[in-house]
């Protein structure tokens, strides 16, 4: 069936409870776009057309009964292959793990199913989400379905949830989860024109997601627009016993209280996030978010993040170190590869297995996280800075004394095209937008605000206080509604 | 501070991963790059300030002290547990020899 594609989450769910379609019908649309575009795209690292047929039969089958149905009930989603699936390999795009094959589901990826969502597939990202492009994936890069216009260089889809991001903007899903750890949603989402939420860190479980910095690690959703955003971060949030950091809270109802009135609310733009040198079409998409702020009925006043500048050092500090503790429990020994040269000892087997199973950046960040925590510089470089770190978060206390919600870019420029960033630092100074935020665990979207020059996505982000995700998801339906964005890329896969 | 050859060689060592000459060679200049940048912190008057711990304000809670308080996470599961090892035997992790 043609046109069931193109439709977002919501519009399933209702379509599919309405009875205009079934959800079955819905799976096997996006079953056949999912294997058409699987050569050109590289969107998912395993696809799994049973489980959304079986998902589906079962979501109509409960409609006949006249049972109950799910928040999500008849969607079909991809799942970022970081998320542990029981039965379904979860590699978390690195040789190290793959053919692992988790004996038990994810904590967010069960509320999903729980809701009625369906799996399509485990979707392509960099290597253990270290990346901001795709490219350190060990299964090759996912492909952004957008290109410059008169141009057919491969883009970058963004990362390191790249498959989510080139899934969702090439209608091969309705919707995706991501997981955030300095910018992985958001970037991604603002590189291909779709919608992202960050949720504040401990909303969502990190029971059973692959874990890279687990002080920053947030999972979230990525969908056509805000409305499915919300809808779809209510079926992941929630308390979880089993992960410490988990927030015992009660999850709003998002969706039923969305409201692009910012009447009264106060709109902070940060100074020191105009950047020498800014790109034009950049700068530009944020004066339009600026004056569509205004035009809602929020008061935009000028703010000041003062340590923004030292944002992506003390990231680039904080999340190795996590990650090089973290990625410790890659020994094979318990699960993954194992490389047994022979006449090898133990310690050997580690060494050779850890070589043969992890990527170049991956090795690059265990190394840099070893080197600072190592004895003799732990206190100049990892409490420095989570010392620094303090700061940044004390920055935005500040700030929303001042104001509601924060508007900024989501990245500074444009996707780029796949191998046009050799230097690992060019590729860390994409995140000097996105990682603020995280530090300072806060929610933060990206919606699309238009098109660049050269008929790219620009996305807008809004960064709201502790638990406020409402107040976030407003403002970016407010700028949803203004910047109507409905380019979509033109099919050449 | 920078690193030299023998220094990324030692990291190497404490993170268990096996690095040749040629990709020692290589890491040098690319970890200084990386560890020059992040110098910029030292910069930063960081007097009085207490090192973050927790982003989100959280209390550690503690589970009630039954066994199998979850089954998912409880025990009692040996053969899940072994499923993905690459050489589980007789029940246990299988690794070379460790005693000489």
């Amino acid at each position: 069936m043609t046109g069931l594609t193109d439709l977002g989450l919501i519009a399933i769910r209702d379509g599919v409870a309405k009875g205009e379609f079934t959800a079955v019908e819905v799976a096997q649309a996006f079953n056949a776009a999912v294997a058409d575009a699987q050569e050109a795209l590289n969107a998912f690292i395993v696809t799994t057309p049973e489980a959304a047929l079986s998902a589906a039969a079962k979501v109509d089958a409960d409609r006949s009964a006249g049972k109950e149905l799910g928040k999500l009930a008849g969607v079909p989603i991809g799942m970022k292959d970081l998320f542990a699936t029981k039965g379904v390999q979860t590699s978390a795009a690195s040789k190290i793990l793959e053919g692992f094959t988790p004996q038990y589901e994810s904590t967010v990826s069960q509320k999903l199913w729980d809701a009625g969502a369906g799996m399509l597939g485990k979707l392509n990202l960099d290597q253990f989400a270290m990346g901001s492009s795709n490219e350190s994936s060990a299964f090759g890069p996912a492909i952004s379905p957008w290109r410059r216009k008169g141009d057919t260089a491969a883009l970058t889809a963004g990362g390191s949830s790249g498959g989510s991001s080139a899934a969702v903007a090439a209608r091969l899903c309705p919707a995706a989860t991501g997981t955030d750890t300095g910018g992985s949603i958001r970037q991604p989402a603002a590189f291909t024109g779709i919608s992202g939420i960050k949720p504040t860190y401990g909303r969502c479980s990190r029971w059973g997601i692959v874990a890279f910095a687990s002080s920053l690690d947030q999972a979230g959703p990525m969908a056509h627009d805000v409305a499915d955003c919300a809808l779809m971060l209510e079926a992941m949030a929630g308390f979880d016993p089993k992960d410490a950091t988990s927030l015992d809270m009660p999850v709003p109802d998002w969706s039923a209280l969305l409201n692009a009135d910012l009447k009264v609310k106060k709109v902070g733009i940060p100074r020191e996030y105009r950047i020498e040198g800014l790109n034009a079409d950049v700068a530009k998409a944020w004066d339009d978010g600026i004056a569509w702020l205004k035009d809602a009925g929020a008061e935009v006043v000028d703010i000041s993040l003062p340590h923004s500048k030292y944002a992506l050092a003390t990231y680039y500090i904080i999340a190795p170190a996590e990650a090089s503790s973290n990625l410790a429990r890659y020994d094979g020994v318990r699960y993954g590869l194992r490389d047994l040269p022979d006449g090898a000892n133990l310690q050997d087997m580690y060494a050779a297995t850890r070589a043969a199973g992890f990527g170049a950046e991956v090795k690059r960040r265990i190394l840099i996280g070893t080197y600072v925590l190592s004895a003799g510089f732990y206190d100049a470089y990892y409490t420095q800075a989570q010392k620094v770190r303090t700061l940044i978060s004390r920055d935005f206390e500040e700030a929303f004394k001042q104001c509601d919600v924060i508007l900024a870019p989501t990245a500074p420029t444009p996707a780029f095209a796949l191998g046009e960033k050799s230097n690992p630092l060019d590729l860390y100074l994409g995140d000097v937008f996105s990682v603020p935020a995280s530090l300072a665990g806060l929610p933060a979207m990206s919606v699309p605000a238009g098109l660049s020059s050269d008929g790219l996505p620009l996305g807008l982000q809004i960064i709201g206080r502790p638990f406020d995700e409402q107040g976030v998801l407003n403002a970016g339906l407010a700028i949803e509604q203004r910047a109507q964005f409905s380019a979509k890329p033109e099919k050449w896969w | 501070m920078s690193v030299d050859t023998a220094t990324v060689a030692r990291i190497a060592s404490l993170a268990r991963i096996k690095v040749s000459e040629g990709e020692l060679e290589a890491m040098v200049p690319e970890l200084n790059g990386i560890l020059n940048w992040v110098e910029q912190l030292g910069e930063v008057n960081v007097e009085g300030v207490e090192p973050m711990t927790a982003v989100i304000p959280n209390t550690l809670r503690l589970r009630a002290d039954v066994v199998n308080a979850d089954p998912l996470t409880g025990g009692g599961i040996r053969d899940a547990v072994l499923a993905n090892a690459p050489a589980a035997e007789h029940g246990f992790f299988g690794v070379p020899k460790v005693i000489e």
